[in-house]
């Protein structure tokens, strides 16, 4: 317990309060580490307003949640007349529901600039692993809080989504089927799959998000922002008054309070222009199938997720019996790579192949079906890892080579075509761009050790790069 | 106060005292007793996952008079909630079904995961040659296809098209017999329900005929 501090008699009302309230409860202390005492890098550009922005939007659907609760029915038979009763005879509760909807696809958006951003300037380094892993701990429990939100409305996307999606898990070898029954809670998607994922999407998914997000800010907070020259601005040999306070950080509050509200200001700028001129926003937020009631008898003619899970989703789709061969080869060829170019020992260069052989006779041996749903989860499990893939010598991108610019945007484009061929009905052409799509996204990754040594790297300031204005 | 007191000085006294085993013992088992409990304890709650006996009540078996169906004609019926499809095809859909066989990837139905009854082990995959009965549901991730009767060239297919039906999602194709076609995502032929012939024209879906 830390020291019992004595107040004067004399000091003004609201001192005596504090004063009361932190001999109890460490107020002060969390606001001077967390807001007034938090020295954050003086020279943060605009993509150091998603963070703030991510958890806006997470009051924001936390908040209009709690009210559609209200009005909303999680039965199969009154769900999605209920939706549609909050659309027109709730008052107000068109502005909700679409504040709600748009939400979840800002919080995508937000989140992807948010996660881009930590990727260029190379915020998952040493020491920040762990807000990384945090980060993405967030992105994959936000994708499951997004997918069972998407069924409540009990239209026809919502129904053959979930029906697709939870069909993935019953690709798993052996338990695959019974698990995929015990999360629909009935032989296909009904009733009791509606009422657990309302469950889910309301109490236990937003709890272990804001358990996560308070894990993220506090791991973040222990060891201070990165920024865009990747520099530290508070390690031993980094600049400081003589207080110890670094001399290239200003405190979180005023300074980036106040800076926070300009991208508060812009985003909802955009936010509120999309709920009130167009919430569907041409069928990529709501989807036009999902305005017709579910009806487990017919299959949309074209079903697609919604936009922020495509590039997934493109990814699974890429993945036939096919590719597997192709993936076949490239394993084999990684593995007799590995061993014959690595300095390994002889157990290990064995244990190289060995591994491959067993990958490759299990490649073989189950059905590419499960090989695309691998693929899918990797491609999110993968970013995990990039903390341990990354061995350049500097942290931003600024002072990496100028082809990593071209590298990094590639890689963006190439995000944005599997994501828009994952809208795409399946087609022949569509297919071959989104395998090539796949090695490379997954090539951009696992060849990170290699890749990111090569080329001249610029030499690193001893201080953050800062003009007044 | 004089509680956190006596707890400070137990601490210390226990820190610094040797590590006592029988102590040690006690922790670890009680440690493991209780969770053995916790665990024990999330089985009923994991279990209420499972289809609940409602559910299962509810795949009661059902009964369709394959007389009504003109040839070249499906119909969906409901069973445990998944679309049914009885087709009745005709002699010229049922003649192609002998060209297909090399582009399928499973032509004589021997896969096992969704394994096809015995009484359709055959190329039309049915009882009666010219009646399909089969679950209208993708084996890839639970599409359901749709109908691409008419031959010939069309999108999403190939040229030499036979007629069948496509699952839009993922594009699996599959011919009448729900057959699938090689390098699909789809790895198995559309499942063909437990059914019988009652009479020359009743069907029952959901139950095999009992020998």
């Amino acid at each position: 317990m830390a020291e019992f501090k004595e107040i004067s008699p004399d000091a003004p009302m609201a001192q005596k309060a504090l004063n009361w309230v932190d001999n109890r409860f460490p107020l002060s202390k969390l606001y001077n580490e967390h807001l007034g005492e938090y020295y954050a890098p003086k020279n943060f550009n605009f993509w150091y307003f998603f963070g703030s922005l991510a958890l806006l939007v997470l009051v924001i659907q936390i908040v209009t949640g709690i009210f559609l609760v209200m009005h909303y029915k999680p039965d199969a038979a009154l769900a999605f007349a209920s939706v549609e009763y909050i659309m027109r005879d709730v008052p107000w509760g068109w502005l909700i529901r679409y504040m709600h909807s748009t939400g979840a696809s800002a919080f995508f958006v937000v989140v992807y600039l948010h996660m881009y951003r930590g990727l260029i300037y190379g915020s998952y380094r040493k020491p920040r692993e762990l807000v990384w892993v945090f980060g993405c701990a967030i992105f994959l429990v936000l994708m499951a809080e997004a997918f069972m939100g998407y069924l409540l409305p009990w239209g026809q996307m919502s129904y053959w989504g979930a029906q697709v999606i939870v069909n993935l898990f019953s690709a798993i070898p052996f338990i695959g089927p019974d698990l995929a029954l015990l999360i629909r809670g009935d032989f296909v998607v009904g009733d009791a799959t509606l009422n657990r994922f309302f469950a889910f999407h309301v109490i236990a998914v937003p709890l272990v998000l804001l358990g996560l997000v308070v894990a993220h800010i506090i791991a973040l907070h222990e060891v201070g922002s990165n920024n865009p020259d990747g520099v530290e601005i508070k390690g031993p040999n980094a600049p400081k008054d003589a207080n110890g306070k670094p001399l290239d950080g200003i405190p979180f509050h005023p300074y980036y309070s106040v800076h926070d509200i300009l991208g508060v200001t812009g985003f909802l700028l955009v936010f509120s222009a999309i709920v009130f001129f167009a919430p569907e926003l041409g069928g990529y937020f709501l989807e036009f199938n999902n305005f017709i009631p579910a009806d487990p008898l017919v299959t949309p003619l074209h079903i697609a997720p919604v936009w922020y899970f495509t590039p997934f989703y493109s990814m699974l789709r890429a993945i036939t019996t096919e590719m597997m061969f192709a993936l076949v080869a490239i394993v084999l060829g990684a593995a007799v790579l590995a061993a014959a170019k690595l300095q390994l020992t002889k157990a290990l260069k064995v244990a190289v192949l060995g591994g491959a052989v067993v990958l490759v006779a299990l490649m073989l041996a189950i059905d590419a079906k499960f090989w695309g749903v691998v693929a899918m989860g990797g491609a999110v499990i993968i970013l995990f890892f990039l903390p341990w893939l990354d061995y350049s010598p500097v942290r931003s991108i600024r002072y990496r080579p100028n082809w990593n610019k071209w590298l990094y945007g590639i890689f963006v484009i190439n995000f944005l075509i599997l994501g828009y061929l994952g809208v795409l009905p399946p087609s022949p052409i569509g297919e071959r761009v989104s395998q090539v799509g796949t090695l490379f996204y997954f090539g951009f990754f696992l060849l990170m050790p290699w890749w990111s040594r090569i080329g001249e790297f610029k030499p690193v300031p001893d201080r953050v790069t800062f003009k007044p204005h | 106060m004089l509680i956190c007191h006596r707890k400070i000085s137990m601490g210390e006294a226990t820190a610094n005292a040797p590590a006592n085993n029988s102590r040690r013992t006690w922790l670890i088992t009680s440690a493991a007793m209780g969770g053995a409990g916790a665990a024990a304890v999330a089985v009923p709650f994991v279990s209420s996952f499972q289809p609940s006996e409602r559910a299962k009540a509810a795949g009661a078996a059902v009964e369709f008079d394959v007389s009504l169906l003109q040839p070249g004609e499906k119909v969906v019926v409901e069973w445990r909630g998944k679309p049914v499809w009885v087709m009745r095809r005709t002699p010229e859909q049922l003649a192609a079904l002998e060209k297909l066989d090399p582009q399928l990837a499973d032509p004589t139905s021997v896969r096992t995961a969704y394994p096809t009854p015995a009484y359709a082990q055959n190329r039309h995959r049915s009882i009666k040659p010219e009646i399909l009965v089969a679950v209208g549901i993708c084996t890839h991730l639970g599409c359901s296809p749709g109908d691409k009767l008419t031959p010939g060239p069309q999108p999403s297919l190939p040229d030499d098209w036979q007629g069948g039906f496509l699952c839009a999602c993922h594009g699996s194709t599959f011919d009448v017999a729900g057959r699938v076609f090689k390098n699909k995502p789809a790895p198995d032929n559309l499942e063909v329900p437990p059914h019988y012939y009652v009479s020359e024209t009743k069907l029952l879906i959901g139950e095999e005929k009992s020998a």
